[in-house]
């Protein structure tokens, strides 16, 4: 098993390198001027010259590339050409959003969807099935910016003064802030020592439980529920449909034939012995989705205002801002390789036949 | 073939363990009603054999499957009785039905590799029928199904115990089903083509254990086949099916010696004799008629050669009844009517 996952680890090396390469080479194939996008269009070719200078873009590609491979590998990902500040200080503000985003989706979309699922297949062709089924499709074609306004709109306008109101927008409530953790346990650190104590911290809900400021943490899970909910609503439609034609499928399959004769009830018939065959597929489908919503929801982080990945990397896209557009990527290509590799040793985990290979 | 016959006779006194009366389940499908199960009647006894034999298709798993109520949709038991020690089992709640599954009833099926669950150890598996049935969560363990292997043959059970499935052979996997079914000792075991998917070998080790265990539990078991040799060697009395009605029943013996019904003396002519050289093998003209659009009539008409050599005429125009041709042998065929 770890040998298993260690040669899993070597291949994604050929893999990083080669994104490394891809938005590099795209990023730079992109028409436009990175110092006009930065400064304006008034800046003039001695400023821009300047500039080109100072950024390394007046080197030749091959050379800008060599350069750029070297840096990362010394764990330096550049300045942000807009911004002029390190791209990991971007990150610590930046990731932590979509992060939390991202796990809270999940979880709603996990939690939920499965047991959608099983139900749906328990009372397979009956009116619970065909609703489930019904809500499921229309969960899918829900266009996510409309489902985030109606949300906003509901929550935060129609139900507002009511216990059932939800902040539509925004990390904190205004005022409301939470320690961070380092602080609060005396560390003392600064400077690049404070990246991944920074990062931590600022995943609001992860600091509040670390520092135990239950109204922080309150306050910042709501702020969460509806993003979370929008951004969930896709996955958790996928998942309960792929939950429930799996789990079709594998209750047709003799062992489960055998569950029944051996008296095992309905519901173990179906959870016990049906829902662990049938996980593998959907196993396959949370770690994509995961994957698509660590890259950012551009849509969904406006609409809620939140400051994510989504729509720093569609700004620095259009900014032509090379640095930030290749190390977010970088990132997010990790996270990949990362979450492919959970699926394998999940895999590996629920089907005892893929340990042997 | 009858060295091994079990000594049994029928207790006249006491009631039959299985009584199954005229049984019918039919599968509701968009193309018409199936009629797997067409007034189907047995007998099993404690300690008896029952063999259970026809081509496929011809309903045998699906009576097996009726008496456990694990029809699948679109079937349905439309009608019938089947009396376990007494009581209709189609009258009871979903809720005795699995108290009665595993427990008093097992079934031992045709693939034993995929009628285990690959993603569980046999152990784990085994285990799970006596808690469910004996209610022992804490005190059940390991060594509760490592004595379980035990008393089916496995060799080595305290390192099989932790394999799974896929890990076994197609007979140490059966043994392992074996082992499952016969966990909660029960009045009644379905083998429902326990070793069609068996090299030989195996197939009559397989087939000794369940006679075995039959004589240590004097339980009642159903065999179901397509191998007339298979039933000749284990079977007590036998039923033969045909396009889910049967059509004769009559003490193993009795039943090869004097075969009654064309199609059982066809079953019979179509077995290969060691030792005797023949051109081609005997088989029986025809195709098993189409379950939805069943003849009228005898469901063997059609390919009956009797009707034929004896002239009759009704066959095809009117169902012939399960008669008692002679003591303990029952046929349903036309040219057995009225000589009783």
């Amino acid at each position: 098993m770890a040998s298993y996952l260690a040669r899993r680890l070597t291949l994604a090396i050929p893999v990083l390198l080669g994104i490394l390469f891809v938005t590099f080479s795209l990023t730079r194939l992109l028409p436009g001027d990175p110092c006009r996008s930065a400064l304006g269009e008034k800046a003039t070719d001695e400023i821009c010259d300047a500039f080109n200078d100072r950024y390394g873009l007046n080197d030749p590609i091959y050379e800008q590339f060599r350069i750029y491979i070297s840096d990362v590998l010394h764990g330096n990902l550049g300045e942000s050409l807009k911004f002029g500040r390190p791209v990991t200080e971007l990150m610590v503000e930046r990731l932590p959003v979509t992060l939390e985003l991202s796990f809270f989706a999940m979880l709603f979309a996990v939690t939920v969807g499965i047991p959608l699922g099983v139900i749906s297949a328990y009372y397979h062709n009956s009116s619970i099935d065909v609703g489930t089924m019904i809500w499921a499709n229309i969960g899918v074609s829900m266009p996510v910016f409309w489902l985030g306004l109606m949300l906003s709109y509901v929550f935060g306008v129609v139900l507002k003064d009511t216990p059932f109101w939800l902040p539509p927008t925004g990390r904190l409530t205004a005022g409301q802030s939470i320690e961070p953790f380092y602080v609060a346990w005396g560390l003392n650190v600064d400077g690049d020592a404070l990246t991944l104590p920074g990062f931590i911290a600022n995943i609001n809900t992860l600091n509040a439980l670390l520092v135990r400021d239950w109204d922080g943490f309150v306050d910042a899970f709501k702020h969460m529920v509806l993003p979370a909910i929008a951004v969930g609503t896709i996955p958790l439609s996928i998942i309960a449909r792929m939950t429930r034609s799996s789990l079709l499928e594998v209750l047709g399959l003799n062992y489960i034939r055998t569950a029944r004769a051996k008296g095992v009830r309905e519901m173990g018939v179906v959870v016990k012995h049906g829902l662990r065959n049938a996980l593998l597929p959907v196993v396959t489908i949370i770690g994509l989705s995961l994957g698509s919503l660590l890259s950012g929801a551009v849509l969904t982080e406006t609409v809620f205002g939140l400051s994510g990945v989504g729509r720093i990397l569609y700004d620095s896209i259009t900014g032509r801002d090379y640095t930030v557009v290749q190390a977010f990527t970088l990132i997010i290509a990790v996270f990949f390789v990362f979450i492919n590799l959970i699926v394998d040793a999940l895999y590996a985990y629920l089907d005892p036949r893929i340990r042997l290979e | 073939m009858t060295k091994h016959q079990h000594d049994f006779q029928p207790s006249t006194n006491s009631q039959p363990l299985l009584e199954i009366h005229d049984l019918r389940t039919y599968f509701f499908t968009r193309d018409g009603t199936v009629k797997a199960v067409d007034g189907v009647s047995l007998t099993v006894e404690r300690g008896q054999i029952h063999g259970l034999v026809g081509e496929s298709g011809c309903g045998k798993s699906m009576t097996a499957m009726s008496i456990l109520r694990l029809v699948d949709k679109p079937g349905r038991i439309v009608s019938g009785e089947v009396l376990f020690k007494g009581e209709d089992l189609l009258k009871k709640t979903r809720h005795e039905m699995t108290a009665i599954r595993g427990k008093q009833i097992s079934v031992i099926f045709q693939e034993p590799k995929s009628s285990l669950n690959p993603v569980l150890r046999v152990g784990t598996q085994l285990i799970e029928v006596l808690r469910i049935h004996e209610g022992k969560q804490r005190t059940i363990k390991r060594k509760d199904a490592v004595e379980q292997l035990r008393s089916v043959g496995i060799p080595d059970p305290d390192r099989r115990v932790e394999n799974y499935p896929h890990e076994m052979s197609g007979g140490m996997a059966q043994r392992v089903m074996i082992a499952m079914g016969m966990a909660c000792a029960p009045d009644l075991l379905i083998a429902d083509e326990p070793t069609t998917a068996l090299d030989v070998t195996i197939q009559a080790q397989v087939l000794d254990l369940i006679r075995k265990l039959r004589d240590e539990h004097e339980m009642g078991v159903i065999l179901i086949t397509h191998d007339m040799g298979i039933v000749a060697e284990m079977a007590d009395i036998v039923t033969v099916m045909y396009a889910g009605t049967a059509v004769e029943e009559a003490p193993t013996v009795e039943l090869f010696e004097t075969p009654l019904h064309p199609y059982t003396q066809g079953l019979i002519a179509s077995i290969p004799v060691m030792g005797q050289v023949k051109e081609r093998l005997e088989v029986i003209p025809g195709n098993v008629p189409n379950l939805i659009d069943m003849p009228p009539g005898c469901r063997f008409a059609p390919r009956c050669k009797a009707r034929i050599e004896h002239g009759l005429t009704r066959c095809e125009v009117e169902e012939p009844h399960m008669i008692e041709a002679k003591p303990n042998h029952f046929v349903r065929c036309w040219l057995y009517e009225g000589e009783s």
